[in-house]
């Protein structure tokens, strides 16, 4: 027991907070196994994806080093050079797949949208720490105007997935800042009421027809449709104990596409079957109730309200990728978080969980 | 109004945080059950259902092409069809080793090194489920063989297909165009879904240009398959829209006469229903058999074709650019009139050559000596020179460029075919912008010929003369009657689009026109007399051309027999009948033909007679008034 806290000192003079980084290291082996088998044991992309985590990690330290207070004086300087950058890609963006949204920095191409991820909440934080909470309406229509620029500008890039993530991480901000049930209803009943009219007078048919597709992929077996109904069948087969690692038969006969990237859960359902799902999902929760753990002993509005969106964000992630491979969400480009590969949002999501590490360790050197 | 709090309340916030994490637990826990009583349903519940799907039994989902819309003439005759045919498929993931089965296949039947080549390309782009073609058009003797052998074959099938061809390949290959292979670059424009199933898409004529119409829409079905993939049953089955079926009015048999009409000349020929802007004919010689492209055509015909000086696989109806020569003098000698610039009684004189004032430079009459005294029938009816420089001078090249404009001239017609040129009218402006100089006097006296820098596609000139026939009112020319829509009984009609209405100073003017170019062809010394054949039921009224290819130098002699055959002039003819109530108008380039009068004209008299054959004294003798006007009469 004594050993025990004197490691935990350790770590918490390091600025990490330990249960997190067991958490997330699990996931990650996990996460570097099944990509083995999804990849085709491809080594070459194997080694890509070490890299990346390894310089997600060291993303990670580097953040839990910083002190809330120094991140939140930083935060609309953040968010001001972010939207320049999203204004920027607009402009002279490279275009890579029909989409806007890379900027060519000479050395490196870099994805702003992915910056504003944690640039919109932090925004968030600081803005609504700074006044009265709950917000008052003035102040709340406010956050709502900083939410929708970003949002708006991601999304003509287009990136959908990504305006999604990070319109999710400012309303969760807005939610734990203690807004009204009342607001939040009427907010949900208002929205209801302007898609009804847009969806009968404004839409046109194709337009409809996309947005059913959308929602309903399997009306389109040759298209979209196609991804679903075979990420099912792979999932499905895998029954309560899988087929085995590597033994998958839906990923390595190439049924199924992307499997590698967005839909790695099915090939990792398909080998691993229920039970295996059982314990990634414990894991996912593990580091959830973990995060939510650390944002309620944080100290500062601007401390929890940034790292409850930041781990709430993360189970955004989670909730969307399973929900679309296995058919009850619409397949929208969201990643599974830490098991994917590629991205650089396996580095943005490193840095949330160092600002949930600099939130939690700072804590107590602060109170003395 | 509830007072606000001045101060932070740090308690207060405190619990709101708290209640709000509480809720986020719940939140997030309500979710993971769902996730996980989704995956329970999925693993647990239906785990056989997929596992028989995966295992034994793959799902596959099928694309049934739609059939393809067929092509009409406007009689009814059928110019483009659908005809069975088999075709050898692979699907690559039934097969263990492709190039093995490959090498076996090409034992056992013949299979080209461009079709492997065709086939690899594919199989990169398509899924491993679908079939992908490696040869088409099997004989009955192959698909026997492959039959046969077919349990050696894993992967191997055989697919009935409907396979375009068309009757009349040859007359119709520039105007109905033909259908090819989908290639990388039509892909990326296509919609992936709708063309998952077909091979094929429209590359020329109305088979490109109305491609939407004529394609459909694709079904599907979902099919349960076996390990060896044979089908076990249909699951969900979605049926293909056919393509519209498309009827032209175009008459295939008039197109055939005046294919013959040309022999082995090169040109084109393009005849039009003055009343409406109905292409009745449309060709460009020589031509070539739009049935080898459609299943792709081997290098060595395609290189024979491109290669050839002849030119077959260039539409010269809209494409060719020619200098109309003599045929623009109507519309001049119509210019002058209308604009006033001279009156019935003028008249010059004409000496065998014309000099702009203070100039040596003669710009000589293709009649040496001259015509003598001459006046507006005499002029059109001789085709005198020297009467449209001086006409053209003083009229001047932007009044000439204006009134040309109004008929056509310099403009894109709005054919339902893509890629026409524009021609040229010139003007002052024109010539600033193009090629930064100053307009030249003498280039407006040449104008006034059809020469210099004026250049009209055949199709222009039939336009122009359909025109000048109906009294002004210039048409949108159409390919295409009506589109028939499969599920719909009735036919949607291509109303006739009136583009602009040229407004007429003064009837007399064009009756003027219109008397002088009857005497074209039917007085004595008419350049087309070779028209006026006894017994004619009806009058011709028309115009000979000759347009010069080579410039001869001012003291040489055009000597005809000396020149190089590509050098010679191309021999021009425009005309309408019958005069009073014209149903046809149509204009003729032969290329390199020398004169108008004796080569093209009689090409122009065939069709001419053909097409009128069929119709009554009663409806040749009917003024037709029924001008089609925009908005006035409404089809469909």
């Amino acid at each position: 027991m004594a050993s025990q806290t004197s490691q935990q000192g350790l770590f918490f003079r390091l600025h990490i907070d330990f249960s997190l980084l067991m958490g997330l290291i699990i996931l990650v082996i996990i996460g570097q196994i099944i990509l083995y088998s999804a990849s085709g044991e491809n080594m070459a992309l194997m080694q890509r994806q070490g890299i990346r985590l390894g310089i997600a990690f060291i993303v990670m330290f580097t953040l839990a080093q910083i002190s809330p207070d120094s991140l939140c004086r930083w935060s609309p300087v953040i968010f001001i050079i972010g939207i320049v950058m999203l204004i920027a890609v607009l402009l002279v963006g490279t275009k890579v797949l029909g989409a806007q949204r890379w900027l060519n920095l000479g050395l490196f191409r870099f994805q702003p949208s992915e910056m504003m991820k944690l640039a919109v909440p932090m925004m968030l934080a600081w803005f609504l720490a700074g006044n009265n909470i709950p917000p008052t309406k003035k102040y709340l229509f406010l956050a709502i105007v900083l939410l929708l620029i970003p949002v708006l500008l991601i999304a003509k890039q287009p990136d959908l997935g990504t305006s999604l993530l990070v319109s999710s991480a400012g309303l969760f901000v807005i939610f734990m800042s203690g807004i009204s049930w009342k607001i939040i209803f009427s907010f949900i009943i208002a929205g209801i009421t302007f898609t009804i009219p847009m969806w009968f007078f404004l839409m046109r048919d194709y337009q409809r027809q996309r947005v059913l597709t959308m929602l309903d992929p399997e009306s389109d077996p040759l298209g979209s449709g196609y991804h679903i109904i075979q990420s099912k069948i792979a999932i499905g087969s895998g029954g309560g104990f899988g087929k085995g690692w590597l033994n998958g038969t839906q990923s390595h006969l190439e049924f199924l596409p992307e499997r590698h990237t967005d839909f790695i859960f099915s090939v990792f359902a398909e080998e691993f079957g229920f039970s295996g799902i059982l314990i990634l999902l414990m894991i996912y929760l593990w580091i959830i109730l973990r995060g939510i753990y650390i944002t309620t002993q944080a100290h500062g509005t601007f401390s929890r309200l940034l790292g409850s969106s930041i781990i709430l964000t993360f189970l955004t992630y989670i909730f969307v990728n399973i929900g679309m491979v296995s058919g009850i969400l619409p397949v929208v480009g969201v990643p599974l978080p830490l098991v994917s590969y590629g991205g650089t949002s396996i580095v943005t999501i490193m840095a949330g969980f160092g600002i949930l590490m600099s939130i939690h360790t700072h804590r107590k050197l602060l109170a003395h | 109004m509830k007072e606000r709090y001045r101060l932070k309340d740090h308690f207060i916030e405190l619990r709101i945080f708290h209640n709000r994490s509480i809720i986020a637990i719940f939140f997030t826990l309500i979710l993971f059950i769902l996730l996980i009583s989704r995956l329970f349903f999925l693993q647990i519940n239906n785990h056989e259902h997929f596992t028989t799907l995966s295992q034994n039994n793959r799902v596959s989902v099928q694309a049934i092409p739609p059939t393809r819309g067929l092509i009409y003439d406007r009689n009814g005759i059928i110019l483009a069809e659908n005809l069975p045919s088999y075709t050898l498929q692979i699907i690559p993931e039934q097969t263990t080793d492709i190039d093995k089965l490959l090498r076996e296949l090409s034992q056992l039947i013949n299979i080209r090194d461009i079709d492997i080549q065709k086939f690899k390309k594919e199989v990169r782009r398509k899924r491993r489920f679908e079939g992908i073609s490696l040869r088409f058009r099997l004989t009955d003797k192959e698909v026997a063989i492959i039959s046969v052998n077919l349990h050696k074959l894993p992967g191997v099938k055989i697919q009935a297909q409907l396979s375009r061809y068309y009757p009349f390949g040859e007359e119709t290959s520039h105007v109905v165009g033909y259908v090819g292979r989908i290639n990388e670059k039509e892909l990326k424009s296509l919609s992936p879904t709708n063309y998952s199933g077909t091979n094929h898409t429209g590359k020329l004529g109305i088979e490109k240009s109305y491609e939407t119409q004529l394609h459909g829409s694709v079904g599907f079905q979902k099919v349960e398959t076996n390990v060896k993939g044979r089908v076990l049953r249909v699951l969900e089955r979605q049926n293909p829209l056919p393509g519209n079926d498309i009827t032209l009015n175009l008459d295939i048999n008039l197109q055939k006469i005046a294919t013959r009409a040309f022999a082995n000349k090169r040109g084109a020929l393009v005849a039009i229903e003055p009343a409406t802007g109905h292409i009745l004919a449309m060709l460009s010689m020589p031509n070539y058999n739009a049935n080898l492209f459609v299943n792709g055509i081997d290098v060595k015909t395609y290189k024979a074709l491109n290669g050839s000086w002849e030119r077959p696989l260039y539409n010269r109806t809209v494409l060719g650019s020619y200098p109309p020569g003599s045929t623009i003098k109507p519309f001049m000698a119509l210019a002058g009139l209308e604009l006033n610039i001279i009156n019935h009684q003028h008249q010059i004189f004409c000496p065998g050559y014309y000099r702009l004032k203070g100039k040596s430079h003669k710009y000589r009459d293709w009649k040496k000596w001259g015509h003598g005294k001459t006046d507006i029938t005499k002029s059109i009816v001789q085709s005198c020179d020297v009467f449209y420089y001086d006409l053209a001078v003083q009229l001047g090249i932007g009044k000439m460029h204006d009134f040309m404009s109004l008929f056509g001239f310099g403009q894109k017609s709005g054919i339902d075919i893509l890629g026409e040129r524009r021609g040229l009218m010139p003007s002052k402006k024109w010539k600033r912008e193009t090629r930064n100089q100053a307009w030249y006097p003498g280039e407006t006296v040449i104008a006034g010929i059809g020469q210099g820098y004026v250049l009209v596609t055949p199709l222009q000139l039939a336009l122009a003369t359909a025109t000048l026939a109906n009294g002004g009112t210039y048409f949108q020319p159409q390919l295409v009657r009506s589109i028939k829509q499969k599920s719909d009984t009735e036919e949607l009609l291509v109303t006739p689009k009136v583009q602009r209405k040229i407004s007429i100073s003064q009837q007399a003017n064009w009756d003027h026109v219109y008397k002088s170019m009857t005497d074209v062809i039917h007085s004595p010394r008419g350049t087309a007399r070779r028209l006026n054949k006894p017994g004619l039921r009806y009058k011709i009224a028309g115009k000979t051309g000759t347009a010069q290819v080579f410039s001869v130098a001012q003291d040489a002699k055009y000597n005809e027999d000396e020149l190089e055959e590509h050098l010679k002039d191309h021999a021009l003819f425009m005309a309408f009948a019958p005069v009073d109530n014209p149903k046809i108008a149509i204009a003729i380039v032969v290329e390199n033909g020398g004169h108008g009068g004796s080569v093209a004209a009689p090409i122009a008299g065939q069709v001419i007679e053909y097409y009128l054959s069929q119709f009554s004294d009663e409806a040749l003798k009917i003024k037709n008034t029924e001008i089609v006007h925009q908005g006035k009469q409404k089809h469909g």
